[in-house]
């Protein structure tokens, strides 16, 4: 196509293209030309062209470039919702425009098209609806008409194999934020003339940050329709337009701007409090002895194993260890059932995997029936034995038989036979520092209440311990 | 004693400390486990701090996504694991045509297809190879600790637009699960302007950013400046950790979970008189070449240990050829190694029985 009257919006030389710098790319009688003119022209009329960032699809408008006089991006086949929705987040008041095909748009690119429309993004999008694949030939589009034929629908495309042709302006209609949907046509000059009103519009709600704006543009392709332009845009009328009919299908331009949920950026000191605020592990002394505890917590879910585990660690590390905590995740929680494995050691940690424990806290039947074959000769098994009626069945092992549960019910909070367990470990390791626990169950306890009751519990575990274990 | 604040936190979660202080601003993501924790932790913190943050419809727009905001000038990332870097392949080789920054953190687990969420190592080959269509690379970071998995993402950024590239955070599900110390970093980095990304001003109309050259000459010439770029980063970042190397006869290479279990391995070897050795690479991509070939030439035998069919021990039998003789030590579908599993393997080769 030869621009006759160059749009100031289009460069003056078409550099990026090579050879041929004075014409487009486009084919005679292509309805892409009259689009891009329509646009330029807006951008200067609107003043928009220096904060314009025009995204240009896969199709034969990916070349675009050649010719706004904006900002540009080439988009990936079917994304450029999805870039500019990029964008968006990034610059507020840039002027987004979305200019894709029907292959684009409407094939691969459904999910990004129907997903910008529907979080609203302010953008405006041109969809060149030509009924064809341009760009590769003349393959069928979504939009092909029944009956039509391609070079993918050699004998017309069927509704039967095919599927039947879509209608975007009618799928965006069905959802919720777009503020503005029309579909215009470029058959005759009163219709061009007509999609530069609503082209205009289109624009305008970027301006005013209204949201979503999509304009389907019926348009020819004379190349692949294997026409002259002049019959192509006969057969627009005749067969494009009764399918897809040429009308407003929302305006919603005078309805107020969207609500904007801006929450102010934070500098490097709000941003480290901000990290900070679930608590330090205080710096308290470094170790002196020389050990390697692989702990085993189990039980099932709201017996607060994964918690004991932290807590653990938190107190191994305040301890001045190292300390790791590997949670068993996803799926495997599902049907109740939780374990952590805390190691923590004057050493650096290796492998963070509690295979051969040399503690396992078992909180449930199942827990000891998993695991008590695992644990280290010499090692130590702790059984919650409210729960778990058998004994364990090894000789080469320590055991510990605590009635955790039921001391936990006393003082009304079931939860808490964790805090009992663990506590009553580090006892018997000669580990525990009451001061330093106190400390550390903030970290891992994140409720006030919660903090004083497992405190509580702290001190009825070494009671229990002095009286009976001691 | 350091007065960063020190806290025990998961290695997803520690991604998000890095990445806010390493000056992330753009965080796009979908939900997938075992990476889903990061994507919590960016929709609390990123949104809190005035950082963005939005869970797209797929990890397609997602990486479309941060070539958006990446192409306008915003630094950006993701997280996601086995089936979403599929899906981001394209994506991520329009980014490397375009020479945009990108953070990817991929927590790797066990495929192919859905597999399950229990750790593999087994995207070596789409991420440190490239994985799209076409010739580019990206940096390849490898933690094998929650601080690591902190300070990696810290550093990406600045690496990303330094190179203009992406980053990859190569880490697995217990090294994204696992909890550990971690020590906040105290400077907020910021990116700059960049001359060449879009502002939606007057200054930066003139630029573009694609990944689209039609003239073959062209494209062979941008092309060539790649591969360039790809070598400079060989040269310029290469980064490892040594265990008992020096005068290793058995010399293990591995990288995250497995560079842990390997660790506990060569110390409990060293204790029975054994001279097993740790090569880890703290970069995939580079590959610390000529520091292998080294301990290669006075080594017993190498042996690359992974949780993969063998994508990395191809790394490290071209690397060895001729030097010593590679073994590989490998294992699929979430099955982590005990650390007496590759004692007992080492020891047989030092015995001359193979068990
Ligand atoms: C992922 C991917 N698949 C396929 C292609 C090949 N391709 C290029 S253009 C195109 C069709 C474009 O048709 P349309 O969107 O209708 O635009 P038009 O050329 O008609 O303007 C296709 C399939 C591609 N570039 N990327
Ligand atoms: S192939 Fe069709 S859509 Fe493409 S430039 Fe030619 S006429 Fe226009």
């Amino acid at each position: 196509m030869i621009v006759k009257e160059k749009p100031k919006a289009f460069y003056d030389t078409f550099e990026r293209k090579g050879a041929g710098q004075e014409v487009t790319h486009y084919c005679p009688g292509c309805g892409h030309g009259t689009a891009h003119k329509l646009i330029a022209e807006l951008l200067v009329e609107l003043d928009i062209q220096d904060r314009t960032i025009f995204l240009s699809p896969v199709g034969c408008s990916v070349f675009a470039y050649y010719y706004m006089d904006t900002g540009n991006i080439q988009c990936a086949h079917g994304r450029a919702p999805a870039v500019g929705t990029g964008i968006r987040r990034t610059h507020k008041d840039a002027i987004l425009i979305s200019y894709q095909g029907d292959g684009d748009l409407a094939a691969i690119g459904t999910a990004e098209i129907i997903h910008a429309a529907n979080r609203g993004e302010n953008m405006t999008v041109f969809f060149i609806n030509n009924a064809i694949y341009g760009m590769t030939g003349g393959q069928m589009a979504p939009t092909t008409l029944e009956g039509q034929k391609t070079l993918t629908t050699p004998l017309g495309r069927s509704s039967g194999r095919d599927g039947n042709p879509i209608g975007m302006a009618e799928v965006m209609d069905a959802i919720k934020a777009p503020v503005y949907i029309e579909r215009v046509s470029l058959s005759t000059p009163g219709k061009v003339l007509k999609a530069r009103k609503v082209f205009k519009k289109a624009l305008e709600n970027q301006i005013d940050k209204k949201g979503f704006s999509f304009v389907e543009v019926l348009s020819p392709c004379p190349i692949n329709w294997k026409m002259d332009p002049v019959e192509a845009r006969s057969w627009m009328q005749e067969h494009l337009e009764p399918l897809y009919p040429v009308r407003n299908f929302r305006d919603g331009s005078h309805l107020p701007v969207p609500h904007d949920d801006f929450i102010p950026f934070m500098k490097e000191d709000e941003i480290i409090n901000l990290l900070s605020s679930g608590g330090a592990i205080p710096d308290v002394k470094a170790s002196e002895s020389d050990l390697e505890q692989r702990v085993k917590i189990a039980g099932f879910g709201g017996q607060g194993v994964l918690s004991a585990g932290i807590l653990l660690a938190n107190y191994a590390i305040a301890s001045g260890y190292e300390a790791t905590w590997l949670p068993s995740y996803g799926p495997e929680m599902r049907g109740g059932k939780a374990n952590a494995g805390v190691i923590f050691s004057n050493r650096s940690i290796g492998s963070p995997v509690v295979a051969e424990p040399n503690v396992l806290i078992a909180l449930n039947s199942p827990s000891l029936t998993s695991f008590e074959n695992d644990v280290e000769p010499g090692g130590l098994i702790m059984v919650n034995s409210t729960l778990v009626r058998e004994e364990v069945k090894r000789d080469d092992v320590d055991v510990l038989y605590i009635p955790a549960s039921e001391m936990a019910r006393e003082s009304g909070v079931l939860a808490t036979a964790n805090i009992i367990m663990l506590t009553i470990y580090l006892k018997y390791k000669g580990l525990a520092d009451t001061e330093l626990l106190r400390k550390v169950l903030p970290l891992s306890v994140k409720r006030k209440d919660a903090v004083d009751l497992n405190l509580k519990m702290m001190e009825k575990a070494l009671a229990y311990y002095d009286r009976e274990l001691a | 004693m350091s007065n960063k604040v020190k806290q025990l936190i998961k290695g997803n979660e520690a991604v998000i400390y890095g990445a806010l202080m390493g000056g992330a601003t753009h965080f796009f993501g979908y939900p997938i486990t075992p990476a889903s924790e990061i994507a919590h932790g960016a929709a609390k913190y990123f949104t809190l701090s005035g950082r963005h943050f939005l869970q797209a419809e797929s990890e397609v727009s997602v990486i479309n996504m941060l070539y958006g905001a990446s192409g306008a000038g915003a630094r950006v990332m993701t997280a996601s694991s086995g089936p979403g870097m599929s899906l981001m392949a394209e994506g991520l080789s329009y980014i490397a045509g375009a020479e945009l920054p990108c953070v990817v953190v991929d927590v790797q687990r066990a495929g192919p297809g859905l597999g399950n969420i229990w750790p593999e190592q087994s995207d070596y080959n789409i991420t440190v190879k490239g994985g799209g269509h076409g010739n580019y690379k990206s940096i390849v970071l490898a933690p094998h600790s929650a601080q690591e998995m902190c300070d990696f993402t810290y550093q990406a950024f600045e690496l990303a637009d330094k190179y203009r590239i992406t980053v990859i955070v190569l880490a697995d599900a217990y090294i994204g699960q696992m909890m550990e110390a971690v020590e906040i970093p105290d400077r907020l980095l910021e990116g700059e302007r960049k001359d060449w990304a879009l502002y939606a001003d007057k200054e930066s109309r003139g630029n573009l950013v694609t990944s689209i050259l039609m003239d073959p000459q062209l494209q062979s010439e941008h092309n060539w400046k790649l591969q360039r770029k790809y070598e400079q980063i060989s040269r310029e970042f290469c980064q490892w950790e040594e265990l008992e190397c020096e005068d290793a006869d058995y010399l293990l290479v591995a990288y995250g979970i497995s560079a842990r279990v390997c660790h506990s391995a060569v110390e409990v070897l060293r204790k029975k008189g054994v001279k097993a050795g740790l090569l880890r690479p703290k970069t995939l991509f580079p590959f610390p070449e000529d520091r292998l070939k080294e301990l290669a030439s006075s080594a017993r035998k190498v042996a690359a240990a992974e949780l993969s069919n063998g994508q990395m021990a191809d790394d490290v039998d071209r690397l060895c050829g001729g030097l010593c003789p590679t073994e590989r030590l490998c294992w699929l579908g979430g099955v982590i190694p005990s650390v007496q599993e590759i004692c007992d393997t080492v020891e047989g080769w030092e015995s001359g029985v193979e068990r």
